[in-house]
This record gives C-alpha cells, structure tokens and sequence, in this order.
C-alpha cells in the first residue's frame, strides 16, 4: 500500500483514537498535577428549622477569584501521587525504617490504602486469568468432542456467564452466596458450621470473588478457543492418532501448540480486565475486605465532596499498571512479528 | 425548638387550608420555563418530584436515584445547567455551597414564594440558600413482643440496648437482637457520627479544618460500635439501609436504631408477618455515655434552585418546587410518608421517633464544607476495627490521616 493511501485508510481511526483515548488520557494526566485552590474560609451563620449555628463556609467571591486567575488549580506536581492515598512514599520509608520484621512492614504497607488495593487487584489478575484461561480451554475442548446435535444448546448455555450483565450475574452469585441463599446454606452444612458466613470472612470473601471472575469471564476464554479449535489441521490429528498418541497427547502436541497465539491475545485482554476489577465489589459489598483500583477511583469521585486530582491520579497508576502488565506479552508478541 | 412546636400546633387550622386548596385543582400554572429534577429516591422525595410535575405550562423532567451525589454537582456546573433544581440534605447542600452552583432565592422568594413558611427556608450567611420540606432522624426501633417475652424494658441508652440484647440472646429468643445500617462505607461513617456526637464528641478544632477524633470519645464510640456488632448477624458490614430492613421485616431483629423515613416501611403489612409488623414500635433516640446528647444527628431534605440558569428556568423552578411543597400535597396516602414541614401536617405513629429525636435536643448532621471528607474516611476505615483487625487508636490514627491527605488536596488545610 502507498503511503498516503494508508494514511488516509487509517486516518478516520487514528483521528477518533486521538479525539476519546489520547486526549482524555492527557487531561486525566494533567489533572492529577493540580489540586484545588486553597479554600478560603469564613465565618457564617447558618439557620434551619433545628435552630442557628455559626459555622464555616467557603468564600464563593474570593474563591471565584483564585479560580478565574488560575483556572486549572494549583500546581501541585506529583504531590498527589505521592500522599498517603496513593504510593505514600513517607508512610512506607517509616514503616520500612520502624519494622520489627517483614512481616510488621507488611502490615504496615497492607494499612496504607493504594497498597492493600493493589494486593487485591493483582491477587485477583493473578489468579484468575489462568484460571479463565484453563477453564475456557477444557470446556472449548469438552464442547468441540460432543456430539453436533446438541453442540448448539451446549454453546449457548456456556456462553449464559458472560452475557449476563456483570454487576448483575454478580448480584445474583451475592444472594445466593448469603448465609441464608442455597450456596451459604450449603457451605455451612458442608462445613457442619452454622456460623460460617461468606461474607463476614476475608478470605472467603476473596474466594467468592474470584470464583465470581472465573465463572464470570471462561466464556470468553472458551469462545476464543473453540474458534481456534475449528481450524486445527485434521491431517496432522490424524497421523498423531496413526502414530498412537492418545488423545492426552494429540491435546498437549498438535491442539495446544496451534492454540498458543490465542492463548497470548486472552491473557492480554483478561490481564487487561482483571486488572480493573470493579463490578463483583460492588456488588458483593465487599468494600470491608477487598478494594481494588478502581473501586478507589469510584469512592474518590462518589463521595460528597469529589476529589478529582486523587481519582486522575489513581487513574494514572492504573494506565501505568496495566502497561506494566502487559509489557511482557506485547514484547513476546512484538518479537514473534518480527521473526516472521 | 419554638418553630418545631408552631408546626405542630398550627394543624388544626392547616387542614382547612388544604380542603380550600385542592376544591381549585392542582393551581399550579406557570408561563414558560424549563425544570429538571434531580434527587434521591424514597417515596417522601417521589410525592415532590410526581407534585411539580403536575404543573402546566413548563418542560419537566426528574432524575431521582440513590446515586443523585454523585451526578447534581456535574449537572450543575455547566452552563446552562442540566438540573435546574437539587434536592438535597443538610450534608449534601455542602457540596453545591462549595461548588458555587445554586442561587440565592430571597429574590424568587419575594416575588413567588410569600406563602412558604419561616421555619422552611435554610439561610447561610444571611441569604436563603434551600427550602425544606420533611425531617429526618435516626432513633430507636423495636419489636414489643420480644422486649416482653425476654423481659426487657425499652432501652433509652446505648448501654441498656446491649443489655436487653444479652437478654434476649440469653432467654433462646434472636441469636443476633441487633440491628443496624453497619455497611462498610457511608452507612457505618454515619453511625461513629451519631455514636460520637452522643460521646459529646467534637468532630473538628474549633474553627478549624482540623480534624480531632482520635481522642476518648473516639475510642469510646468505636468500642461500643463493636459491642453492639457482637449481636448483630455475622454479615453486618454487609447491611446498608435496605438490607437492615430486610432483616427487621423477616422477624430476626428485636432491636436497632434506624431512620424516621424508612419506618413506614416496617409498619404497613406489606413483606413481613402480622407478628413483626404489629409489634414494630417506634422509641426515642438512644443515648450513649453521660454528655446528655442524643447519639443521633437531625437532618431536613429540602429544594434547591440552580446558579447557572436563565431566570426564566429559576423562576419555573422555583414556582413548580414551591407548588410541590405547598400543603396541597399532604393527604392521605403522602401523610405517614415523612415528617414534613408544610401547614397541615398531622404526626402519624410511624413519626413519633422523628419528633422525639428534634424535642430531645439532638444535633442537627454538621454543615461544614469538609465534613464530607471526613466522613469518606470514617467510611473507608472503620471496618478494619470492626473485624478485629487493628486496634482502635490505630483505625483512629488512619481515618485522621486519611481525612488530612483529602483535605489538603481540596485546599481546606496546607
């Protein structure tokens, strides 16, 4: 292709990425560099039906003021990146320089809000993308050998998970999980411990959220692979089988090896996903005892005063995060490019 | 509290008014104008939106749901803005006082709203910045026939509801008595603020954006946060509002401290037995140690009118807003819906614990510009204490840093 032709190919594309990924991207960045103007407070009283009471409020004539001289903020530089919301760079070197062990330093980091969301976000990356990727495998390998007539109904069913919306299908696994839904009832009377409940544990609370991810995202997984499984080479199949491997090898030397490529480009997008973990929190209330990423950016912008700077600069981590994520299997992928 | 006692008193002559308003229809006409809603969602705020939506002559639309914090500033800020009314609380109007986004409405006042009442305008610094229109309070429910089966009296304190608890759990009644909108976030923030303004706690250096709560008081609220937590249902972090009425309508709590306008829930025969319904009473505010403040705080929902409008939208507004809350609008299905301040309320059973709450002396939930802060730390800090994870002075420590980081962020402190 002639050089302008591309460009003009691929100009409505880049011109759009540019419009809604590159720029929000730099005004998120730019925000997390300013915060507010310093409040200027005063005096007043303030009267309801409960009575009178003097109490502060903030300036609106001198604040308009400082806004219109400097409508960005303060310039505060990476001030917001390193507090104590963020990579807390004093708490940690006093938490590191007061340790009476590992452990105790540990502690302390897991204390310090980005550091116990981040050991939730990449506990859950970590855990359940192989888990996807796995799973999603065995049920496009199971789904390919059944029989063709049932096949259609079979796909549809395993597909259900990743249909339902997620704050829902989450919802539903929440209820069901309640001490008193089918799965909590269940697990006590596993357990033979009436007081055992998903909800007030930690660590099965944990659990229940990544079991929640797995459940959630295998479609994907298996969708991706049965596709793939569609195209491996049947001579090759065949002359494995005359050559008498079982069906355990056939899998480990003939499938698996033609599914790699696709095995790359789901763990780049469920790297990418797992990594912005945010729907099943939510919906299993589970803000007690897991918080991720971008469950710090959503308090940061729900609560009742919005702190923009601290939310653009979660958000920066996060985009460097996931870079950081990624860097790995898009230089594997780069190099197998360039071999070819 | 005189003003409290007018409303009450006026009634009589109030229901008369009413008849005279509704022979003339809706009476709500207006010449042209723009309104748009925005609220949260409880049946008190669904009778004002569905009421100034009757108005003839504008272009209406409402947005009410639970998530209206976090959209009414955003809504607001551009111009013209999309909301041309917020309908909001006493903590919530603090976010739009400090984005500069609603309008004083002394003006709109003169000329539209000479019938509004003294007791329902909201003034800060002088100017009427909101109007209210109902009441709120957090105060103590709970079941009769449990109370008297397990022989315990109605507590008026903290320190007697743990005791009834024991009781009840030790007579074989409720393994779990207790209840309470203890959800990790913004709920649980709410019940340190009630349990340490009953401490007799002050939440701020006088006069300053300082936070103090890592003091006695502070300790104190959060140990009988646990206390109380140690008879509640094991997924109590879990339970926001809703889920705490769940509860109380499935017959597994005998007590708890809950809000005024969700009461008229638990008492109608809908979603729960006749035993429960029947025997959900409605008790005071509870007290807690010996400040002899109610460990509660009193809240008003009320209308605000948008900055960045045309005055035409305002005066709209401002009109179809003040129909909305106009006595027209009590009968008898909207009555029991809320505590509300219009002429011509009469308290239902359902009301009781508001009004108890408001002649007890309570404080009302503190309007300054960085208690939201504040109370985002509470929120995100106080579980970690709950579930026996660190110790109070250290839960105490973080909130306060946690609150420090955000306020400096936002300019409140350097």
């Amino acid at each position: 292709m002639k050089h302008g032709t591309f460009f003009w190919f691929v100009f409505p594309s880049a011109l759009l990425m540019l419009l809604f990924i590159a720029m929000p991207i730099v005004s998120v960045v730019l925000q997390s560099l300013y915060v507010q103007h310093e409040q200027v407070l005063i005096e007043v009283e303030n009267c309801s039906l409960f009575g009178c009471e003097t109490t502060t409020s903030v300036d609106q004539e001198a604040t308009r003021a400082l806004r219109e001289a400097e409508p960005l903020g303060r310039w505060a530089g990476l001030d917001v990146y390193l507090n104590r919301a963020h990579l807390a760079t004093s708490e940690v070197a006093e938490a590191w320089s007061t340790r009476e062990s590992l452990g105790d330093f540990f502690s302390g980091l897991y204390n310090l809000p980005f550091y116990r969301a981040l050991a939730f976000t990449l506990t859950y990356t970590f855990i359940v993308t192989p888990l996807t990727i796995i799973l999603g495998f065995f049920i496009a390998v199971a789904v390919n050998s059944t029989i063709k007539a049932v096949r259609g109904p079979t796909i549809f069913f395993s597909l259900l998970p990743f249909v339902i919306t997620p704050l829902v299908g989450s919802l539903v696994l929440f209820w069901m999980l309640d001490a008193r839904g089918i799965l909590g009832a269940g697990l006590q009377w596993l357990a033979d411990n009436p007081d055992l409940s998903v909800k007030a544990s930690t660590p099965l609370m944990w659990i229940a959220l990544m079991i929640y991810g797995v459940w959630h995202s295998a479609p994907f997984a298996f969708v991706v692979f049965y596709a793939g499984l569609q195209t491996v080479n049947q001579d090759t199949l065949e002359s494995a089988m005359i050559d008498g491997a079982n069906r355990w090898e056939r899998i480990r030397y003939v499938v698996f090896p033609h599914l790699l490529p696709l095995v790359t480009f789901v763990a780049l997008i469920q790297l990418m996903d797992n990594f912005r973990v945010f729907e099943p929190i939510v919906s299993f209330a589970a803000q007690a005892h897991a918080t991720s990423l971008s469950i710090a950016i959503f308090t940061d912008l729900g609560g009742e005063t919005r702190l923009l700077s601290s939310a653009a600069a979660t958000s920066v981590l996060t985009i460097i995060g996931v870079a950081i994520l990624l860097s790995p299997v898009m230089v594997r992928t780069y190099r197998d490019f360039g071999k070819d | 509290m005189k003003m409290w006692n007018t409303a009450i008193l006026g009634t009589a002559m109030a229901v008369l008014t009413t008849t005279t308003a509704l022979a003339d229809g809706h009476g709500c006409a207006i010449d042209a104008g723009r309104v748009s809603i925005i609220g949260n969602e409880f049946p008190a705020i669904q009778t004002i939106g569905a009421t100034a939506g009757e108005c003839a002559g504008i272009e209406f639309s409402s947005n009410l749901t639970a998530d209206h914090q976090t959209l009414n500033v955003a809504g607001m800020t551009g111009n013209p803005a999309e909301y041309t009314t917020a309908i909001v609380a006493n903590s919530s109007i603090v976010a739009l006082i400090n984005e500069d986004v609603i309008r004083p409405l002394d003006d709109l006042i003169a000329e539209y709203g000479q019938d509004i009442p003294a007791r329902q305008l909201i003034t800060v610094n002088g100017q009427v910045m909101a109007v209210a229109f109902m009441a709120n309070a957090q105060h103590l429910v709970y079941r009769a026939d449990v109370l008297e089966e397990a022989g315990v009296a109605v507590p008026t304190s903290y320190e007697e509801m743990l005791a009834g608890a024991e009781a009840i759990r030790a007579a074989g009644i409720m393994e779990y008595p207790l209840g309470g909108a203890y959800a990790a976030g913004w709920n649980l923030a709410q019940e340190f603020n009630n349990m340490y303004i009953g401490h007799g706690g002050e939440f701020f250096e006088p006069g300053t954006a300082n936070v103090s709560i890592n003091n006695e008081q502070g300790i104190a609220t959060l140990e009988m946060m646990k206390a109380l937590s140690e008879y509640m249902n094991p997924d109590f972090l879990t339970h926001d509002s809703n889920a705490t009425s769940a509860e109380w309508e499935a017959g597994n709590v005998a007590m708890m401290n809950m809000w005024g306008s969700r009461i008229g829930n638990l008492m109608d025969d809908e979603g729960s037995e006749e035993v429960v319904y029947s025997n959900t009473v409605v008790g005071g505010p509870l007290m807690v140690g010996d400040s002899g403040v109610p460990a509660t705080t009193l809240w008003w929902d009320g209308w605000t009118v948008a900055k960045n409008i045309s005055d035409e939208d305002a005066a709209a507004t401002f009109q179809a807003m003040a129909h909305a809350v106009a006595p027209t609008t009590l009968n008898e299905e909207t009555m029991g819906q809320a505590v509300w301040l219009m002429d011509g309320y009469t308290p239902a059973p359902v009301n009781e614990g508001v009004l108890a709450s408001v002649a007890a002396g309570s404080r009302p939930y503190p309007m300054v510009p960085y208690q939201g802060l504040l109370h985002s730390a509470l929120g995100d800090n106080i579980a970690d204490f709950m579930q026996g994870n660190e110790s109070a002075e250290q839960t105490l420590a973080d909130i306060e840093a946690a609150y420090t980081s955000a306020a400096t962020e936002q300019g409140f402190l350097q």
